[in-house]
């Protein structure tokens, strides 16, 4: 982990190498540093950072993305990565807003990102341009909807106690 | 017309029966089939989109989803120690690293100190937990290459291995017993020596499948030089754990970024040399090995200490102090029903799991349920490799790189 | 030499024996002896019999449960060809057992519909575990909740994962409705017959 000023330092060079309102916040928190990029520039700093002269961090190791629903942007899409000469990580996230979720895809730079951006768009419908083949990977192919956002609801049966039960039919009713 | 019993084995392309098939007619027979989501291999409901000339493999396109079982949204809704449970079920073999890597982030959330005795009890846990898997990967992955034996000898030593959870977490699998703070409850009388008992039974057994499967020329025939990925593009792609050790790259979460008092043990990581199918499984079965000595160390430096943290806010208070403490049967109500909380923030911990980097994300709103849990699973991210793996390979090759590539489909769908 | 004394039923049957075998039995003795000692059967129970001790499963093992259901059929310690389930066919065209082994997902549901009605009759179906009988832990939009939903179930075994005695237990139980008595359970110790839900 690049402790607090360190992650001031990696957050000076990325602002400087790709544009001035590409870092939007650098947090430390729980010895895990964050660099928070706005949607526009992540594929540039991921590029940067992939090849960063002297701390290079060549590794992505998960994408994920995030609802969090009550603040905005709502969408949210984390990259962790790592380096493993220095054995150190580094999350670099992203906020998008839930009306028009569209970011450039990483694959051509982490080829890691393809299974893994496909559950992203699968789960919270953020759309990658420039993915090759960006089809739903764990839902069935014609699924509506986007399974994880939080407004999306549960689903599943309900559960018959004697007070209910005489709402929901059986199925030899 | 040339002798079938001349054309050297692994050179062959063409037809072994009496003419030669030519050039032109075998390119234009390009013929997609399905290795539907049931098919005789063991690993799960796994579909493949084969493309195939011939015998050959074109193209591979794996087809997941099957038994996606929505287990991160339903975290969503359930206390931190009741998601355990959920968590646990993902990659279902490795029942422990899951809950382990959850705790983590968790703890790390809560900044919470794990005593000294549960981190020895929680790195036995995990070792065998590995040994275990480790036995049944051999066991269906022999199975698929057509050892059958390897089956019942893989099965009855994993046995072992599930008696001693028994004995400690109640269950064969999926215990529950990792706990956020420690674990459940101490080992129990007798667990040590039945554990001795095993590792002095375990070097040999592993000789054992050895002496079977190593001098065994159609097993070294079928897994030496299949396969082949090379290093730069098994990092491009992710792929970490036995697949990237087996191919000359000795990364080790256990070893680089140690977790729970992994750097008081002295261990070694097995590393292969080509990245082949042999490789991959002679890393895992001296993984085994490795396991086995990091277990003994665990027994013989077991500290003395409670076994879960002292914090009542986290963990549930003994039972007998319920009888005389007010403070401990509030804290106890409030933790059965309502669960800790756990100040917003969010975190990634990853461990080392049998195949691979094991990583959880944690999201944390303030509330007792966590707003988001995402594992990242390494089957997932090494399944990516399959289809390096397997074109310009036999058929056979590709389903022998499917054993030894170990995916549990349970993660990769969680 | 004393010899020990016979117990005097013993003695009876011995002596009917006897006068059995020279002959000297007539009309009802005969035929309550001859009824005794032939083992009369109907073509249907020796049928059963047959295909109650020969199950093939078809090997389709799901998730966690599936592991389980490995081990029940290839472990040393809970063998299942002592009862001889061990022939595991991975075609349906020759299995007659299909063990639902494992949460059933919405996109693999019709996947085991199609496998259960490819399979030849007579066919049986177990569903294993928690997740394969109502929706088990996971009550969500992407699990069925219970494999009965599409699929006639004969057994259904509890647990998560069931313990590989209770998948041999529930083998036996299949076994017993296979050859026409099926067992009613805690029915028959509550004395509550007429109490199914349905016919």
């Amino acid at each position: 982990m690049p402790d607090a000023t360190g992650l001031e330092l990696i957050a000076q060079r990325v602002r400087d190498s790709v544009s001035a309102e590409a870092v939007t916040r650098a947090a430390f928190h729980r010895e895990e540093a964050t660099l928070e990029v706005a949607p526009a520039a992540v594929h540039d700093a991921l590029a940067y950072l992939r090849d960063a002269g002297e701390e290079p961090w060549p590794h992505l190791m998960s994408l994920h993305g995030c609802d969090y629903l009550p603040e905005e942007p709502r969408l949210g899409v984390h990259y962790q990565l790592l380096s493993m000469e220095r054995a150190d990580r580094l999350n670099v996230k992203t906020r998008l807003g839930v009306e028009d979720p569209r970011l450039r895809s990483v694959v051509d730079l982490y080829p890691t990102a393809d299974f893994q951006e496909r559950e992203v768009y699968d789960m919270f419908g953020v759309i990658f341009e420039g993915h090759p083949d960006l089809r739903r990977i764990l839902m069935p192919e014609d699924y509506e909807g986007f399974p994880q956002r939080r407004d999306f609801p549960m689903g599943g049966e309900p559960v018959l106690f004697t007070f209910n039960e005489a709402e929901y039919p059986r199925w030899y009713d | 017309m040339t002798d079938p019993l001349q054309v050297p084995y692994r050179e062959r392309e063409r037809s072994v029966t009496m003419e030669p098939v030519d050039e032109e007619r075998l390119h234009d027979e390009l013929f997609t089939i399905n290795i539907g989501p049931h098919h005789p291999a063991t690993h799960g409901v796994l579909r493949l989109l084969t493309t195939l000339e011939g015998e050959i493999v074109r193209d591979v396109k794996p087809i997941i989803g099957y038994v996606h079982t929505g287990i991160e949204k339903s975290c969503e809704d359930q206390q931190y120690w009741k998601a355990i449970t959920f968590v646990e079920r993902m990659d279902y073999l490795v029942y422990y690293f899951n809950a382990m890597a959850f705790c983590m982030a968790v703890e790390r959330l809560l900044e919470e100190e794990v005593p000294p005795r549960a981190q020895y009890i929680r790195v036995l846990h995990l070792e065998l937990n590995r040994i275990a898997s480790h036995l049944f990967w051999i066991a269906t992955g022999a199975l698929d290459i057509g050892a059958v034996t390897m089956l019942w000898w893989g099965c009855r030593d994993r046995d072992l291995v599930l008696d001693l959870f028994e004995m400690s977490g109640g269950q064969r699998m999926h215990t529950r017993y990792f706990q956020v703070g420690g674990v459940m409850e101490d080992l129990p009388p007798g667990f040590e020596a039945k554990t001795r008992e095993f590792v002095r039974v375990m070097p040999q057994r592993l000789d054992q499948y050895l002496s079977l499967l190593d001098r065994n020329e159609i097993w070294l025939q079928r897994t030496k030089g299949t396969g082949v990925v090379p290093v730069e593009r098994l990092l491009e792609l992710g792929v970490t754990g036995p697949l990237l050790r087996a191919a000359g790259h000795p990364w080790d979460l256990r070893k680089a970024t140690p977790y729970s008092s992994y750097d008081q043990f002295d261990f070694d990581v097995p590393v292969g040399t080509v990245g082949d199918n042999y490789d991959r499984f002679r890393v895992r079965i001296e993984e085994m090995r490795e396991s086995l000595r990091i277990i003994e160390q665990a027994l013989d430096g077991l500290p003395e200490g409670p076994w879960i943290t002292r914090n009542r806010k986290v963990a549930l208070p003994p039972r007998h102090e319920l009888a005389t403490s007010m403070e401990a049967l509030i804290h106890h109500f409030k933790l059965v029903t309502e669960g800790f909380r756990v100040p917003p923030g969010e975190t990634y911990a990853a461990v080392e799991s049998p195949r691979g980097e094991l990583g959880c994300f944690v999201l944390a709103d303030g509330s007792s349920k966590p707003a988001r849990v995402h594992v990242r699973d390494p089957s997932f991210v090494n399944l990516q490799a399959l289809p390096d793996m397997a074109r310009g390979g036999l058929i056979a090759d590709f389903i022998a790189s499917v054993a030894m590539l170990d995916p549990i489909l349970g993660g990769v769908d969680r | 030499m004393t010899r020990t004394k016979l117990p005097d039923d013993l003695r009876v049957r011995q002596l009917r024996a006897q006068q059995l075998l020279r002959g000297q039995l007539e009309g009802e003795d005969l035929e309550q002896e001859v009824e005794k000692r032939l083992l009369f059967t109907r073509f249907e129970e020796a049928q059963n019999w047959a295909r109650k001790n020969a199950l093939f499963p078809l090997g389709f093992g799901l998730a966690c449960c599936g592991i389980e259901m490995i081990t029940v059929i290839g472990s040393p310690r809970n063998d299942l060809s002592r009862f001889g389930a061990e022939v595991v066919r991975f075609s349906p065209r020759q299995a007659d057992l299909l063990i639902i082994s494992g949460r059933v997902a919405t996109k693999m549901a019709p996947i085991v519909r199609r496998l259960y009605d490819q399979m030849l009759e007579p066919k049986w179906v177990i569903s294993m575990g928690a997740c394969a009988s109502s929706a088990g832990m996971f009550n969500n939009y992407a699990v069925v909740a219970g494999c009965d939903k599409f699929l006639p179930v004969d057994v259904y075994v509890p647990g998560c994962p069931p313990r590989p005695e209770a998948l041999i237990y529930s083998i036996n139980k299949l076994q017993d409705k296979i050859m026409g008595n099926p067992g009613m359970g805690w029915r028959e110790r509550y004395k509550a017959q007429g109490t199914e839900e349905s016919a």
